[in-house]
């Protein structure tokens, strides 16, 4: 009886994802007592939105690629709604308006497109993929520009950037033309200049500041300079959870959220960046063998997709925290301390295994 | 992502091999690169990025060593150390709002403009606020509780005696260090040696953790100085007083004690207060160490002790001085009145320049200049006082006959008025020069002789009638003491020569004369107010000076009887006055 509920429970879980993404989330919660300053209260703050996240990951594993499929079409509309309902009517704050105010509660819509994006993109290209032309790119293209228009406008770079790769992702591997690729980089290329004349100043100057940082040591180049510092304070082996000076001592800005991993690389070292790297491996390679032995078309672009929008997290975010990218505001995926994107990466999650325990059902 | 597309499966969309073996190379690049910048980071730039890092959090905190005490010989406080606190801020952590601007500029006495300018800039970590607040206004401050403004002890030097020793203790500077006087000649001795902690700091300043145990700041020595708090205060109302009346620009006056050298008095004037030195420009200077004077006829004991020395003249020997003129190649030198045929005493009583100039001309030039020389003229005291001068005596190879015969009335060479004070020792001290000293000395030091005890002692005797009646300086009488002294009027030395009506009058002189046990040397620059002999102008200053030092001290009478004569203007006549050339 028991055993059966319990394998009621934990039927449609992945057990190798399942052990990468709990210990990732363990380490993280280690690292965001040390960044927060002992503190205890952040630490139960996360571990309830992680429970709830995991929670939401159960419930997406339970619901069968059919039903996700079919949700699509009507999430991206209300992701779309919702978002020019925050262009309209949105609560401005520091500058970015990208909350809706529903007197209860606030929401950010451009939230649900980072799932609703790739499942539309996918939804179509599962609808199309009979008489796959050329006509099906523009579409699915003009499908990712219109809400990646809105977000940027909030302006949030950060995830505008992450759903555009998310719907790119599907682009690339429902089998988009090598060559309109390639015109596709050319054209960005060329845009590059208005582009940027679109952007905000303080974005222009992030990216001026990734060029050289010490050009606004202790204005927008802080960030970085502090960032570097603690990494390479840490050295090989680290300065030992709890002792590093440059989280604990309050000189590393954001340390519980976009540059938690400055603290983890200081109090762990090279030794514990190369174990973090190895864990966000072994996700994304589990996520790709689950997209790859997806049984449908919908499902197979969904899953990459999904697994190659992981991996642009992990990647744009330790990578601007190291230097090597410029600042724009992505956490590091289980490790920064923060309940939306927790929810909207196990939601993720929850669809990769649903994708892959359904298939096995099926074909058993 | 090993997938094959095969045949039954039509419906799926197909992914080419190379798109998929591109984006797991694309995946695996990337984190390489991370893994690289991670190496670079962490191994390769580690120890620049962990001094980088330390640099920001650890910090050296200077703990300030108590400034050593200035006192006088008794002990009497002249400059000490009282805690003060300095109010500074680090403008990229203050957060503060338009009321408490206010109410710290009123607090401070300052303009909200000023504060909001000095918290402006953000690329400052340190700006001061505010130095040097009494400790219960800082904490009215500190009270506002503004982020990012702190406070620090530093100390405050305060000189209770004020102006009447500025020119010996002088003052310190913002930063604790002397400026002037011996808070300068003695810094290192006064400061000590600063201490140092090496803290944790977090980016809002607070100290977290103390890294190497305390080092503790060693605290300045005490200096005590030789000066008697009481008869420095004395000093310094006389001269003040007689500067005043005599509308003179300059003074400077100097007790010391015959028997030890150390200087018990030195005042000088003008003066300003060390505890607020502004506009002290041209005040600072102790005149009595670092400037020189041509002296005049006080410099006539030593010139005629000299012609004495070579055994052409007694005390008693006649010196024909009329018609009160001596010609010597073109120049001319005048005595005031003329005296006729006197004796050498009377040389030194009268103050005749033709006599002296008469007896310094039988001696040979290198006789003369040895005894200069000796006694310390053309070279500093090394009484250990920054900027001190050594007055002007030319080699005697190069003497004219003119200038031999101008010296030994005090011109055509600059003395010091310490110099011309120490010179006196020697006829207090049986013709022993007495080093001086501006700290005091446990034991008298060793000096050198420079006149036979019996020539000193007949000088001192002729000195004894300079203040007795018909000498020139009646008004340094002193009543129950006997004095011996000498008066000097000299024409000051101007741009083009002597100037026909500015004047340095001085006179040094020493009581109780029996056994001398003070020696004061009192100079008025330019007195200006009709009187300008050394006899009416400086001659005062001594005798009340003394007359109470010598009471203070204790020292015995050696005149009980009343013995002073109450000068008229006839006595009162003095006839030194320089000759021009």
């Amino acid at each position: 009886m028991i055993n059966q509920l319990l394998h009621r429970l934990i039927k449609h879980i992945d057990s190798f994802l399942m052990a990468c993404l709990l210990f990732t989330m363990l380490v993280g919660l280690f690292v965001l007592y040390s960044a927060s300053g002992h503190s205890i209260d952040r630490v139960l703050a996360q571990a309830i939105n992680i429970a709830v996240a995991l929670s939401a990951m159960w419930l997406a594993s339970n619901v069968s690629p059919q039903h996700i499929e079919r949700a699509a079409l009507p999430l991206y509309i209300l992701g779309v709604l919702l978002l020019i309902f925050v262009a309209l009517f949105g609560t401005t704050s520091h500058g970015a308006t990208r909350w809706l105010n529903l007197g209860i509660t606030k929401i950010q819509p451009s939230e649900i497109m980072r799932l609703a994006m790739p499942m539309m993109i996918a939804w179509y290209f599962s609808k199309r993929e009979a008489s796959l032309r050329i006509v099906d790119f523009v579409i699915a293209a003009m499908l990712l520009v219109v809400p990646v228009g809105l977000i940027m406008k909030q302006p949030d770079l950060g995830t505008a950037l992450l759903i555009s790769a998310s719907g790119f992702y599907v682009l690339f591997l429902a089998g988009l033309n090598w060559k309109f690729l390639l015109g596709g980089i050319v054209s960005v290329g060329a845009m590059m200049p208005v582009f940027w004349s679109m952007l905000h100043d303080y974005q222009r100057k992030r990216i001026e500041i990734l060029i050289d940082p010490t050009q606004d040591p202790l204005g927008a180049g802080y960030h970085t300079i502090q960032a570097t510092i603690a990494l390479g304070s840490g050295g090989i082996a680290g300065k030992g959870w709890l002792h590093g000076t440059q989280a604990q001592l309050d000189f590393l800005p954001e340390r519980t959220t976009d540059f938690i991993f400055a603290v983890f690389g200081e109090e762990f070292g090279m030794l514990g960046n190369i174990l973090l790297l190895v864990l966000f491996s072994l996700i994304i390679i589990r996520g790709l063998i689950i997209a790859a032995d997806a049984k449908d078309t919908f499902t197979r672009l969904l899953a990459g997709s999904i697994t190659l929008t992981f991996f642009t997290y992990t990647f744009v975010n330790m990578g601007m925290v190291s230097g090597i990218l410029p600042v724009v505001g992505v956490p590091l995926p289980f490790i920064s301390y923060g309940g939306t994107s927790m929810v909207t990466l196990l939601l993720g999650f929850g669809i990769l295994m649903s994708i892959h325990t359904h298939k096995k059902l099926v074909s058993s | 992502m090993a997938y094959e597309s095969t045949s039954k499966m039509q419906n799926i969309v197909k992914v080419p091999v190379w798109r998929r073996r591109l984006l797991l190379i694309a995946v695996l690049l990337s984190f390489a690169a991370l893994l690289v910048r991670s190496v670079y980071l962490q191994s390769l730039h580690k120890s620049f990025l962990q001094k980088e890092g330390n640099a920001r959090y650890s910090r050296t905190l200077s703990l300030q060593a108590y400034r050593g005490k200035i006192l006088d010989r008794n002990g009497e406080l002249l400059a000490i150390s009282s805690p003060v606190e300095t109010i500074w801020a680090n403008p990229t952590d203050v957060v503060i709002d338009q009321v408490q601007t206010k109410a710290m500029a009123s607090l401070l006495n300052m303009r909200t403009a000023d504060i909001d300018k000095k918290l402006a800039n953000p690329q400052r970590e340190f700006v001061y606020i505010k130095r040097r607040l009494p400790p219960d206004l800082a904490a009215k401050v500190m009270s506002l509780s503004i982020p990012g403004v702190y406070s620090e002890r530093e100390y405050k030097r305060y000189y209770p005696a004020a102006d009447v020793t500025a020119h010996l203790v002088g003052f310190t500077g913002v930063d604790d260090n002397g400026q002037e006087g011996f808070e300068l000649a003695q810094n290192t001795w006064l400061s000590g040696k600063s201490g140092s902690r090496r803290v944790l700091k977090d980016r809002q300043g607070h100290i977290i953790e103390d890294l190497e145990a305390v080092k503790v700041p060693q605290d300045g020595h005490d200096l005590m100085l030789s000066i008697d708090r009481r008869i420095q205060y004395l000093a310094y109302r006389e001269l003040a007083k007689a500067v005043e009346t005599n509308k003179a620009i300059a003074g400077a006056a100097i007790v010391l004690d015959a028997k030890t050298g150390e200087v018990l008095a030195m005042v000088n004037l003008p003066t300003y207060n060390p505890n607020n030195p502004v506009n002290v420009k041209g005040k600072t200077r102790n005149r009595a160490i670092t400037d020189t004077f041509e002296p005049g006829s006080t410099m006539k004991p030593i010139s005629v002790s000299a012609a004495l020395e070579s055994g052409n003249f007694t005390p008693e020997s006649k010196i024909q001085t009329s018609p009160g003129t001596l010609s010597i190649g073109p120049a001319t030198i005048h005595d005031s009145h003329p005296q006729g045929l006197i004796s050498v005493g009377q040389v030194i009583q009268k103050s005749s320049n033709v006599g002296a100039a008469k007896m310094a001309l039988t001696l040979q030039p290198e006789f003369l200049w040895g005894y200069f020389n000796q006694i310390g003229f053309g070279s500093p005291t090394h009484i250990g006082f920054p900027g001190e001068g050594s007055g002007r005596l030319r080699n005697y190879k190069t003497w004219r006959p003119i200038e031999q015969a101008t010296m030994s009335f005090g011109h055509g060479i600059s003395v010091t008025l310490l110099q011309l004070a120490r010179a006196y020792t020697v006829f207090a001290n049986d013709g022993e020069l007495r080093p001086v000293s501006l700290l005091k000395l446990n034991e008298a030091p060793i000096g050198h002789r420079v006149y036979s005890a019996q020539v000193a002692n007949e000088m001192k005797d002729m000195l004894e009638t300079v203040v007795q009646p018909g000498g020139t300086a009646l008004k340094a009488q002193i009543a129950g003491y006997r004095v011996a002294g000498k008066t000097g009027t000299a024409h000051k030395l101007g741009a083009h020569g002597y100037e026909e009506d500015k004047y340095v009058a001085s006179f040094v002189g020493m009581a109780p004369a029996s056994d001398p046990r003070l020696i004061m040397a009192v100079m008025i620059d330019e007195p200006s107010n009709g009187e300008y002999y050394g006899g009416s102008v400086a001659a005062p200053v001594f005798s009340k000076v003394m007359a109470d030092a010598l009471r203070m001290l204790g020292i015995p009478q050696d005149a009980p009887n009343n013995n002073v004569v109450i000068p008229t203007d006839e006595t009162n006549a003095e006839p030194e006055v320089k000759e021009t050339t």
